[in-house]
């Protein structure tokens, strides 16, 4: 077990640049998600800290020592990839035993017929045995042993692929999307599963995902990454309160959040849609603004924060409904909100009400702004009551 | 009006399923005839008629001909010309078969990995294979000539004895296999190389990260397991086509020197085509199909139950 540092990752594919300058630092036995829509680089860099990929500047290191110079088994990493990359023509103990086989055998005790000859091959393989059923019996998979990759299901095969990560005690653990070629209800279960193996070897993992669910859920914290870079790095929680861009804002958090143009009035207070909210910003650089209210944060209703909209469709979730809304004064813009299955349905031009607290107010950049409501006094509470 | 629809109703009411079978059994048995019908006339056909000339003693242009039952198959094992023919044929292919597979497997692993000139080797092995056999070996003839040739001026040049490759008894199979390898590396190469890039490529990351980065563990665990099933099919190919050896001795050697060369399917040719034994000939068709179809099915169930599909 060991942290990871990251220091000044570049790596470009010809002219295409896919990770800029990337500083990270994993703590040790954290359970770190890296999150990002396809083709931002997280895979890229999962891969480098894996060996896989080689950086064309800036350094890995593992357990505080750099490991640029080694190869990926040499790095002491578990990797678990999307399609679990299980060696088709061996058994599942022969998967699992594998690298300890390829550790703890010379060569000559590795090659057909001739590894008969070996006396200590046999102690040495009885050992391994022993392993790998210790791991098996904790991934509940010794009863397929003899079975083939071919004749499992997709999560008999995640177990594996789990159990082969597992058996040489890494340093950490790499996962690149490992749950997405599962169905949604295995998906959930395995996510949990995953969780209470993260808490029980507390292991450093280093998770890679699209899906902002699977990060939201699992992870000590979560790197946000577009385009090669990392957008915000924090908690969960933090992410989805304290969203760092749009681009962070409109990724985490389902379904996504709602983004009005904005500006900012004479007296620096915000002004959306012809109305003046009681939010101030003091630094925005132009006055442009973008104000973001996530769907959960919308009630039918009037008051201070308004936007009148035009009721459009509603979408049956079961225990609550999402319903879709055209902007009246730009019918191009989607308003979200997220209501209680009882309801009653709007019909035609209503009032979404949100609180001053719920805005998150972006620059023309997408940056966040810090806001200041007239209710700061009761968010003050509430974020006092979030850091214990 | 109504007397003709009484009339049709009754067809048109006939109980459906029994129809519906009989249409179904006489379509699909027409579309199944065009395919049994060409393979009765060119395969099951000639293949009776073969059968049935080994128990006669026809000669070619003869009038009539009598059974002799057992005794052309009884002849086949007393003459020597066969024994020999036979021992030749699986020399060659002991020598063509191993060579082939795995100097095409080597080939192709060294071609796969390389980017740019990638296709120009691919286009270099495979030229043998869109020559003409019979040009070729005219070629590989002078090539060979013991003075004249120019692989026995490269080897008199580095100092190495003159050798008569194609007129030294021991070396003559040797020498036809060489050139049957030649012929066959670039076929094989190709299927190799569409193998090989069927291999999922996380699977050598997978063996990386766990610790086989030695060449020979690479191959080991990931190569030769996942290209099984095509090692399997170019094995059986190979084997059929070096037992085939006809075109190299008919050109080169002619069975020669002093029956060093004959092979089975030269040895047919001669007593058929000109000898005009045609019965004969015939029988050891027959001899020849029987060690095909008995080598082919061995092969294919040895192999099977060790390929991973």
């Amino acid at each position: 077990m060991a942290g990871l540092t990251l220091r000044g990752i570049h790596k470009a594919f010809g002219d295409t640049s896919v990770l800029n300058n990337i500083d990270l630092d994993i703590a040790d036995g954290e359970f770190l998600t890296l999150v990002g829509p396809s083709g931002c680089g997280k895979s890229t860099l999962l891969r480098i800290i894996a060996g896989l990929e080689s950086q064309d500047r800036g350094s890995v290191s593992i357990g505080g020592s750099s490991v640029d110079h080694l190869r990926p088994h040499e790095r002491r990493i578990a990797m678990v990839f999307q399609n679990y990359a299980l060696y088709p023509h061996m058994s599942v103990f022969d998967n699992i035993a594998l690298p300890l086989t390829m550790t703890r055998l010379n060569l000559f005790e590795r090659l057909p017929l001739l590894r008969h000859l070996s006396s200590r091959r046999r102690r040495v393989m009885g050992e391994i045995a022993r392993e790998v059923r210790a791991v098996a019996e904790q991934l509940r998979i010794e009863t397929f042993f003899h079975r083939r990759p071919g004749q499992l299901s997709g999560g008999q095969r995640q177990r594996v692929a789990l159990g082969r990560a597992m058996v040489r005690h890494p340093q950490a653990f790499l996962m690149d999307e490992p749950l997405s070629n599962l169905d949604a209800k295995l998906r959930v279960h395995m996510r949990g599963e995953l969780t209470e193996l993260h808490a029980r070897l507390g292991v450093t993992m280093i998770y890679v995902t699209h899906d902002q669910i699977e990060a939201m859920t699992m992870s000590d914290r979560i790197a946000v990454m577009d385009h090669g870079d990392i957008l915000q790095l924090g908690t969960p929680a933090d992410v989805y309160e304290r969203p760092a861009t749009t681009a962070v804002a409109q990724f985490i958090g389902s379904p996504a959040i709602n983004l009005f143009p904005a500006h900012v009035g004479p007296s620096g207070q915000v002004e959306l849609l012809g109305r003046t909210l009681p939010i101030h910003v003091h630094n925005a650089p132009t006055p442009e603004l973008t104000v973001g209210v996530r769907p959960e944060a919308m009630r039918i209703g009037g008051g201070p924060c308004v936007v009148t909209c035009r009721f459009r469709r509603r979408e049956n979730l079961g225990s609550e409904s999402i319903l879709h809304f055209d902007l009246v004064a730009s019918p191009e813009v989607a308003v979200l909100c997220r209501v209680d299955n009882n309801m009653p349905i709007p019909d035609g031009e209503v009032t979404l009400a949100f609180k001053p607290r719920d805005c998150h107010v972006f620059d023309h950049n997408g940056r966040r702004i810090e806001i200041e409501s007239r209710m700061a006094a009761s968010r003050g509470v509430r974020r006092a009551s979030e850091v214990r | 009006m109504n007397a003709i629809i009484a009339e049709i109703t009754p067809l048109a009411a006939a109980p459906p399923a029994s129809r519906q079978r009989w249409i179904e059994r006489f379509a699909g048995l027409g579309f199944a005839a065009p395919a049994f019908i060409l393979l009765v006339l060119t395969n099951l056909a000639p293949l009776a008629a073969l059968a049935f000339l080994s128990f006669t003693n026809y000669e070619l242009g003869a009038l009539d001909f009598s059974f002799v039952g057992l005794k052309n198959f009884g002849t086949a094992l007393q003459d020597p010309v066969i024994r020999r023919s036979i021992t030749n044929t699986l020399l060659y292919v002991a020598i063509v078969v191993p060579g082939g597979v795995l100097i095409s497997l080597l080939v192709a692993i060294l071609i796969h990995q390389r980017k740019r000139t990638r296709s120009l080797y691919e286009v270099i092995y495979f030229l043998p294979v869109t020559s003409t056999l019979i040009a070729m070996a005219t070629m590989w003839q002078f090539l060979l000539h013991p003075t004249l040739g120019l692989i026995n001026q490269v080897l008199k040049g580095l100092g190495f004895a003159e050798t008569a490759f194609l007129s030294e008894p021991r070396l003559v199979i040797p020498t036809l296999a060489a050139i049957g390898i030649w012929q066959l590396v670039g076929f094989n190469m190709v299927l190799f190389l569409a193998g090989l890039s069927a291999i999922p490529r996380d699977l050598y990351e997978a063996v990386d990260i766990d610790g086989a980065s030695h060449p020979i563990d690479r191959f080991l665990k990931v190569t030769w397991p996942m290209l099984g099933p095509t090692t399997m099919f170019v094995t059986v190919t190979t084997f059929i086509t070096a037992f085939k050896i006809f075109d190299t001795v008919a050109v080169m050697t002619r069975g020669g020197p002093g029956g060093a060369s004959e092979v089975l399917l030269y040895a047919i040719y001669l007593e058929g085509f000109q000898y005009f034994h045609m019965s004969y000939a015939a029988t050891l068709t027959l001899v020849f199909l029987a060690f095909t179809l008995v080598f082919s099915v061995l092969q294919t169930f040895v192999l099977d139950r060790r390929v991973h599909y």
